[in-house]
Formats: structure tokens, C-alpha cells, sequence
């Protein structure tokens, strides 16, 4: 059953190599933190449950009916979830293709390429599944312990939305192979689960804003234009929430599609794995010729020469762009709330200064790392004649720089509006991308530029620090904005919050 | 300072580094101004961490560092401005061209602009570099980078140029002209303080050779000098590397044997 180069040894192979890769991922090599982090996600389980008991455990006993709008809502909220997952399959399908860590061995062995192939699809639809659980599940629960175990199905539905996003994240790969070729698939491929990821919150945001004039979602999602272009409520359509909801055979249904699903995809592609993975190896760096500077050489600081460097270097990386950027994103809404109520002075323009506040703390976490741990050449700069601390504050100014650039038009705009909420915003944004760029100094640690997307790894309690410092400041702005004296206590929080991170920092 | 004696490249005295186990360990060693200087030593000797500590990449736990008369542990910014590191693994940005890294390079150490660009072009043409001045080292070979990491320590005509195994992985042509510009360079004044594993390279290249072991300075001299001291006439650097290391290791073996 369990020959060598059978199936289930294939399977039981990528089920080891994921497992230690997840053990990587969460204890930072370390198995010694193996207790602390069990620690952790249960306080995180926990905490997670009483936040959905709250949200949705006094509605549950009293029975959730499946008319319109409940369907409309649940959709939407299994849509949110789906396009983020959706992002997550389409970044490891890419690497599935384009990964050289053992295609090598593999391609070279007498195993069969389609094989390898069903068996790393499946690892996906199952990696898929494991991380859209663990967001789902204290919802699920909370509402199978009052509303009655018909709830559990919801499981079924993430497994669904796995598999289903697996099949989807193939097609789309496959179709970008196809169309743009081995050298431009990985860019863009990479680009668009970004946007995929973000593309439905925006957009819903933004229909939030036309129909109600918040950036409440789920505002949008009950509001009477979308009960008018709804589906009747014995269309398919309304499976997936019917089966979250308990209806078993559309439970069953859901089930059974995103498998056959998963299945006809795997079949019709695998053929072409070998082929597409060979293409995928054969892309060298493609050849950029740059413009000569007319003012090469031209005598200057080392501070600029690096600020400039830092800026050349983010610039020309096309993915790195679209990844530190992707903060930006969330940044339309607002500016079309913006754009709605310019002229007006509404209420509606305060939410912007928290979510622009937000934006730059995370911006410039980001673009920190990059700057700071993420330095390709750290010899040279370490041998360069300039002291430490001129070549930090280069690259500070750099990334600080960098958000002047992205956030201050929407600021100018807003201060044609509200001079004090465009104050207010000034400040919170400087405090929170001071914050965050610190974070990224105090934790600093050598990396590869391009392990942008697993900065989170080499330090948890950063990551953590920098976001919660982000939520922090935001909040505060958003209190001062709105004249609220509770301003003070949440500064208060964020700067004590600060302190902790600094005293805990590495030395 | 005594211009009769002008102080030497390179003075390290009782240079001590220790990570789990002794690395560097009280290590003297002194290289004159405008010589060609090869350290050799087994894997693991403590060669790549003494360049780094000279270089100030590491802070060494005791011992002085003096490059041409400068304490390197008390004025950090002073020695780094006459010293130049090239390590094994070219560290470049992939996203810059040749051009721009050595304009980079040129502005970290503050150089002239103009003397600057010339030296910049000097150096693209010298290396063969000429063709690829304005792409951007991405799409370049292993050999390219290495070059242009060569050419980036180079621009700013650093007094003592460290290398830590500069022709690991280069092919034979690339090989050839790393080689030909240092020893240009020690012909128009420069010291050069390398590391290699491929003792004919340090046979035909370097005027002393060095061998390290256990962190410590075992050997030293010139070739002919490491023959005497080795006792092997008409043996090959080959040879008396390998007794040296093999008599240092059979030394260090005993002595742990009797303090146990």
C-alpha cells in the first residue's frame, strides 16, 4: 500500500515536509518555544471565541433563518474569507511550479511527474483548509453551542472553500503560464493573489460607501440594492450559505462540487506539470539595460547616496512594490469616501484619519524591514567609513520619506476639508510610522530581501508590536479626531506599549 | 610615527575571538605596507573571523587591531576609510548596474567624484566589465558579481584591500583577472591580505604566507622561508601546509590529552 514512489508515499513525504516547515514557521527553529507558542494559540483560541460570542452568540439561540438577507450576509462573509484564501492557494501553486528545492530530484527520477503533481495539489487544498479553519472556527463553535450542532456543517463549507480555492488558484496559474509565458507568470501570478486578497474587502468597502456612505461591510451587504439583484432563494447560489447554516444536502452538494472540481483540474493540468516546471527553471533574471545618470558621480553625502539607493532598489522591484503597497490598497475606500463627501465637512471624513493612520504605521513596517534587515549588501555598509547611526538615520529617512510620498496627497485633501482632522492625521501618522519603524530597528535582524513575505517569521513579538502599535495610534488619532478625551488614555496606551517593546527588545 | 619606519598595513596583536569554542585565540600578526599577504589554513582555522574582526565586521573579545598606525578599535570610521572587504559570497544589489554600485560604493567612502568616475571606468574596462556597465547585475554570472564586487572595493583606492576567498567559484578567465588586478595593485602600492584555499594561488601569487590553525599564527614567511621552517627542501607549499597543520593538530591533540 505503501510502496516507494506509490501515491501515499508521495503524500506522506509532502505531509512531513509541511509539517516541519509550519514547526519553522511558528517557533523560529527553536523547539524550545514549542510550549510558549502552544501557550499562545490557546490564550489566542480563547480570546478569539469570546470575541465571536460577543459578536454573535446573543442572535444564535433564537434561530437563524435562512431568508434573503441572512443569505446575503453569510455569502458575503464566506466570500471575504474565500478571496483571502483564494490568495493564500495562488502563492503556493506558484511556488509548487516554480520552487527548485527538490524539482531537481525529482524530475530526474523515475517517478511519474503527475504523480508528484496530484500529490502536491492535494497538499495545497489540505494547507488551504488547515488555514481557513482557525478564523472560522470560533464562530462555528459559538454558534453550534447556541444555536444547535446543525452549525458544525460550516466545517464542511471551509473544507469546500479549500479545495475550491485550490482548483481556482490551478486554473489561473495554468492560464497565466499560457498566456504570458514561464518568465512573467511568477511577477504576476504573486501580484494577483495580492490584489485578490484585498480586492473583495475594497470592493466591498467601496459599495459600502456609494449605497450607505460608510466603509461598513457589512453595511453593503444588507443593503436594498443587493436584496433587489439577489438570486431567488432556491438558486444553487445560496448553497454554500444554506450548508453553513445546516442544510445538509446542500452541504453534501458543496462538498461534492469542489471536489469534482479539484479533481477534473488536477487531471486536466498534470499532464503539463513536468512541462510548465521545466519552463519555470529555464527563466534566468531577465537582462535591464539602465539609462545612464547625466550626474553620475557627482559629489555628495554618504546620507544620500543611501537614501537614494533605498529608493532606487524599492523602485525597480516590481513585487516588492506591489507587496509594501498592498497597505495602499486599503487606502481607496477612504479616498473615495474622500472624494464623496469633499466639500461637505460630514462626520463620515473622521473614520479617514485612523485608517490613514493605520496605513502608515503598516506601510512603514514594511518598508523598514526592507531598508534596515533586508540590506543585500550588509559587508559594505558595515565596512563603509560612516558611522552606525548616520547610516541608520539615511535609511529612516528613506522609508519616513517614502510614506510622506504615499500619504500626503490624501492629507493635502483632507485638509481642504478639516484643517484639525488633517492635523490630527499629520501627527498620528508620524507617531505610528516612527512607531513602527523602531519596532523594525529594535528587532532588527539579517535577511534576504526577497523573504519579504516571511519577515513575520524572524521576529513574532515585532510583527505584533508593530501592529498593535499601528492599531494603537490609529485609535488615538481616530479619538482626537472625533474630540474625545479618551485620546489621551489610548496615547498613553500606545506610547506604554512602545516602552514595553523597547524593554523587551533584543540586545 | 618614525617615517623610516613606516608603520606596517597590518598589526594585530593578541587578537582574540570566541564563539562556542575558541575561534581566534591570541592571535599575532603583522603585514607590512605594500606587500601581497596570503592566509592559509585548514576549514574552521579562525581565517574568515580574523578578516572580519580587522575589517570591523566583528568586535573581537581582546587583542589590538592598528591598520598603517590607526587603533581600528578605537577610531572605527579612520581605518575603514583606507580599507576595502571583499568577501567569499559577492554581495551586490541585484537591482543596481555596475555603474551605479561602484557610484554607490564611491559615495559611502566620500570619494572625489571626478577621481571617482575615473577610477569607476578604469576599473569596468580593466575587468571586462565594459559591456555590462548599465544592466543591472541580476541577469549577471557568478564571475560578474564577483567582479563587480571586486571593482566596488577597489573605486575608493583603499590602502589595504582584504579578501576572503575571492576566486571561489570563479572560472579560469575570471580567475585570471581578479589575480592580474591585485596584483596591480601591489605594484603601484596597495597590501593586499587574502585568504585562499588553493595554496598555488598563494605559491605564485603571495610574497608571505601565513598559516593559521586553531586560531593561532603557526607559520610564516615566504615560501622559501615556510620550506626551511618545515625542514622539506624542494617540497611544495602543498606539502608543508599539510605537516604544519597535521604537526599542529597531533600538538593541540596531546596537550588536551594531558590536561584531561
Amino acid at each position: 500500500m505503501n510502496q516507494p514512489a506509490s501515491l501515499l508515499w508521495l503524500a506522506r513525504h509532502e505531509l512531513q515536509l509541511s509539517w516541519r516547515d509550519w514547526q519553522t514557521l511558528v517557533t523560529g527553529g527553536q523547539r524550545r518555544r514549542i510550549p510558549i507558542v502552544a501557550g499562545v494559540i490557546l490564550i489566542v483560541a480563547v480570546l478569539m471565541h469570546a470575541l465571536a460570542y460577543h459578536l454573535i452568540g446573543p442572535y444564535a439561540p433564537s434561530g437563524i433563518d435562512p431568508e434573503r438577507a441572512t443569505l446575503i450576509l453569510v455569502t458575503g462573509c464566506a466570500l471575504l474569507s474565500g478571496s483571502l484564501t483564494l490568495s493564500q492557494a495562488m502563492e503556493m501553486v506558484t511556488r509548487v511550479f516554480y520552487a527548485r528545492a527538490d524539482l531537481d530530484l525529482v524530475f530526474s527520477s523515475p517517478v511519474s511527474a503527475r504523480k508528484v503533481f496530484a500529490v502536491r495539489v492535494a497538499a495545497i487544498a489540505l494547507s488551504t483548509t488547515v488555514m481557513t479553519v482557525p478564523l472560522a472556527a470560533p464562530f462555528i463553535n459559538v454558534l453550534a453551542y447556541s444555536g444547535g450542532l446543525r452549525w458544525l456543517g460550516a466545517y464542511g463549507v471551509a473544507v469546500a472553500m479549500g479545495l475550491t480555492a485550490s482548483a481556482v488558484a490551478l486554473t489561473l496559474t495554468v492560464a497565466l503560464f499560457r498566456t504570458l509565458g514561464a518568465r512573467r507568470t511568477r511577477l504576476v501570478a504573486q501580484i494577483v493573489a495580492a490584489i485578490v486578497g484585498a480586492i473583495f474587502v475594497i470592493g466591498v468597502q467601496a459599495l459600502a460607501i456609494l449605497s450607505t456612505n460608510t466603509l461598513s461591510r457589512f453595511a453593503a451587504l444588507q443593503s436594498d440594492a443587493l436584496k433587489t439583484i439577489a438570486p431567488g432563494l432556491d438558486s444553487p447560489f445560496w448553497w454554500p450559505a444554506r450548508a453553513i447554516m445546516g442544510d445538509v444536502p446542500a452541504l453534501i452538494g458543496v462538498l461534492m462540487a469542489s471536489l469534482v472540481l479539484l479533481a477534473a483540474t488536477t487531471l486536466a493540468f498534470s499532464g503539463r506539470f513536468a512541462s510548465y516546471a521545466t519552463a519555470a527553471a529555464g527563466v534566468s533574471a531577465t537582462l535591464i539595460r539602465q539609462r545612464p545618470r547625466a550626474n553620475a558621480f557627482r559629489d555628495t553625502t554618504p546620507q544620500h547616496i543611501l537614501r537614494r539607493k533605498e529608493w532606487a532598489l524599492l523602485k525597480r522591484d516590481p513585487w516588492l512594490v506591489s507587496q509594501s503597497l498592498m497597505q495602499v490598497l486599503y487606502l481607496l475606500p477612504p479616498a473615495l469616501l474622500l472624494w464623496r463627501n469633499y466639500g461637505t465637512g460630514g462626520e463620515a471624513i473622521v473614520v479617514l484619519v485612523p485608517v490613514l493612520v493605520m496605513a502608515a504605521g503598516q506601510l512603514a513596517g514594511g518598508l523598514a524591514w526592507l531598508a534596515v534587515s533586508g540590506e543585500d549588501a550588509p559587508d559594505l555598509v558595515a565596512t563603509a567609513p560612516v558611522p552606525q547611526a548616520r547610516i541608520l538615520r539615511a535609511k529612516v529617512e528613506a522609508v519616513l520619506g517614502s510614506i510622506v510620498m504615499v500619504v500626503a496627497p490624501l492629507i493635502i485633501l483632507l485638509a481642504l476639508t478639516s484643517l484639525y482632522e488633517a492635523f490630527v492625521t499629520i501627527i498620528g501618522v508620524m507617531l505610528a510610522a516612527a512607531s513602527a519603524t523602531l519596532i523594525q530597528l529594535w528587532f532588527r535582524k539579517q535577511a534576504k530581501r526577497s523573504h519579504f513575505r516571511r519577515r513575520q517569521t524572524s521576529s513574532r513579538i515585532a510583527t505584533f508590536a508593530e501592529a498593535f502599535s499601528s492599531i494603537s495610534w490609529a485609535g488615538t488619532a481616530g479619538l482626537a479626531a472625533a474630540g474625545s478625551w479618551f485620546a489621551i488614555g489610548s496615547g498613553i496606551l500606545a506610547f506604554g506599549l512602545l516602552a514595553g517593546v523597547r524593554a523587551i527588545r533584543p540586545r | 610615527m618614525n617615517p623610516s619606519h613606516p608603520a606596517p598595513a597590518l598589526h594585530v596583536r593578541g587578537l582574540s575571538k570566541r564563539f562556542d569554542r575558541p575561534a581566534v585565540d591570541g592571535l599575532d600578526l603583522t603585514v607590512r605596507a605594500g606587500e601581497f599577504y596570503t592566509l592559509l589554513g585548514p576549514n574552521g582555522a579562525g581565517k574568515t573571523t580574523t578578516l572580519r574582526m580587522v575589517a570591523g565586521l566583528l568586535q573581537p573579545d581582546a587583542g589590538d587591531i592598528a591598520i598603517f598606525g590607526i587603533d581600528a578599535r578605537l577610531d572605527q570610521v579612520a581605518a575603514k576609510q583606507i580599507v576595502a572587504w571583499v568577501s567569499d559570497e559577492p554581495m551586490i544589489y541585484d537591482k543596481l548596474t555596475p555603474y551605479e554600485y561602484l557610484e554607490f560604493v564611491a559615495g559611502l567612502w566620500n570619494t572625489d567624484a571626478g577621481k571617482a568616475r575615473a577610477s569607476a571606468d578604469a576599473l569596468i574596462d580593466w575587468l571586462g566589465l565594459a559591456p555590462h556597465a548599465h544592466e543591472r547585475c541580476e541577469s549577471f554570472s557568478r564571475g560578474m558579481r564577483q567582479k563587480v564586487a571586486l571593482a566596488g572595493a577597489l573605486v575608493h583606492d583603499p590602502r589595504l584591500i582584504i579578501l576572503d576567498e575571492p576566486l571561489t567559484g570563479l572560472d579560469a578567465g575570471s580567475a585570471r583577472q581578479v589575480k592580474d588586478v591585485l596584483l596591480a595593485r601591489v605594484r603601484a602600492g596597495g597590501t593586499v591580505l587574502m585568504t585562499t584555499h588553493i595554496l598555488e594561488v598563494a605559491e605564485r601569487m603571495a610574497e608571505r604566507i601565513g598559516v593559521i590553525a586553531n586560531g593561532r599564527l603557526i607559520a610564516e614567511g615566504t615560501l622559501a622561508e615556510l620550506r626551511a621552517q618545515a625542514g622539506g627542501e624542494g617540497s611544495s607549499l602543498e606539502d608543508i601546509f599539510l605537516d604544519l597543520v597535521a604537526e599542529e593538530t597531533a600538538e593541540q591533540a596531546s596537550g588536551q590529552a594531558a590536561a584531561a
